[in-house]
């Protein structure tokens, strides 16, 4: 699956199917840091992403 | 995972709170959360003018949208700091939030206003940039607010926010800054707007999430002058935590809170000591401890060390 990452943006392939907090895991990123976005919606932890599949994951931790 | 109240799809859990919430569950559990901090900490009402620092990033502009979707009077205000192609993002999703909606905006130009961005006033006064934004943004929040009759000043700080400040705080035994960390100031003399931040029960994942189910297009994009910051090495350590022993956060900064508040009797009210220590500021009448603020006092060394024709005073 392809994966977009911020900060700075950057797109990973990851191999699935594998559920969102398995992808988190491998890619060293805390849940509570992030949120996982396919197409228009959130997705939780325990959602299954396929090789087909393209997400963002969006930092929610900002510096102001 | 399905929604803990309706049984819906979720689309986000809640650890802290050992729950999951679908879209529409998750918007009403942000805008209880929002309704009980503003009763509890007794900071506005439907009657209260109240004018909201919007950066364009998520946790602003949802506030603008929590407190307009719960019926305040609620209009916005936008500092462009003048950080190239970051603040020109910025205050496009600013404006094009507020227009869309017809929600009142105020903009302070710093380039027109003070003759220089962030980093070069930074850079004329030798000071670090995130201190010079802090003091600018502080002053022009209030005095905006004052002068368009704004009785009340929002900002969209949360509970991760807070928690990381008052780490900072405490790592560095600043306790004189522990007292101002409530999430209520008082509009204790003639000059100053009462300053709330709503959002203090909220996690910044929680109003991130918000933002992206309600459709608000928010900068997600990081401050360039905030790489690096302490700030986000102290969320980071904290969220560690919270990873670890969910609730992390908000028992640590509430129960900050409740301390002082079991305190509140030993000691004189903020209030009082507000009305003891400020005056008018000689150059420009804004409250301060000393004779000149700490903006006038920022803007004169910047006028003095800077180009006579770059910084307006």
């Amino acid at each position: 699956m392809k994966v977009l990452l911020n900060h700075p943006v950057r797109e990973v392939e990851v191999k699935g199917p594998r559920r969102v907090r398995e992808v988190l895991k491998e890619l060293n990123l805390l849940p509570e840091s992030v949120l996982v976005v396919r197409g228009d919606d959130l997705v939780t932890e325990d959602e299954l992403l396929r090789d087909e599949d393209r997400i963002e994951i969006r930092p929610v931790i900002s510096g102001g | 995972m399905r929604c803990r109240k309706c049984k819906g799809k979720a689309v986000l859990d809640i650890p802290r709170h050992h729950t999951a919430f679908c879209k529409a569950c998750l918007t009403e559990f942000v805008c209880a959360q929002v309704e009980r901090a503003i009763a509890e900490e007794r900071m506005f009402t439907t009657a209260d003018r109240v004018l909201v620092a919007v950066s364009g990033g998520k946790d602003s502009l949802s506030l603008l949208d929590i407190l307009r979707k719960l019926g305040y009077q609620a209009d916005a205000f936008y500092v462009d700091l003048g950080i190239g192609e970051y603040s020109r993002q910025s205050k496009e999703k600013v404006e094009r939030y507020t227009s869309a909606r017809g929600i009142p905006l105020h903009v302070h130009e710093l380039k027109e206003d003070e003759g220089a961005g962030i980093n070069d006033l930074a850079d004329l006064v030798h000071r670090p940039t995130c201190s010079v934004c802090g003091t600018l943004k502080r002053y022009h929040f209030n005095r905006t607010a004052v002068e368009k009759g704004y009785n009340v000043l929002a900002t969209g700080h949360n509970l991760d926010d807070e928690a990381a400040r008052l780490l900072g705080n405490i790592l560095h035994w600043q306790t004189e800054y522990l007292e101002k960390q409530g999430p209520t100031l008082p509009d204790s003399v003639e000059g100053f707007a009462k300053k709330v931040k709503p959002l203090y029960r909220l996690a910044e994942r929680e109003i991130a999430a918000y933002a992206v189910v309600n459709g608000i297009d928010y900068i997600v994009e990081e401050c360039p002058n905030a790489q690096g910051a302490k700030m986000l090495l102290y969320k980071d350590i904290l969220n560690r935590l919270e990873s670890e022993s969910p609730g992390t956060k908000q028992a640590f900064y509430w129960g900050f809170l409740a301390r002082q508040e079991a305190d509140k009797q030993a000691r004189p009210s903020m209030a009082e000591h507000d009305r003891a220590v400020l005056h008018p500021c000689a150059t420009c009448g804004q409250p301060t401890t000393g004779e000149i603020c700490s903006y006038c006092k920022l803007m004169a060394r910047a006028k003095k060390d800077g180009p006579a024709t770059t910084v307006s005073p």
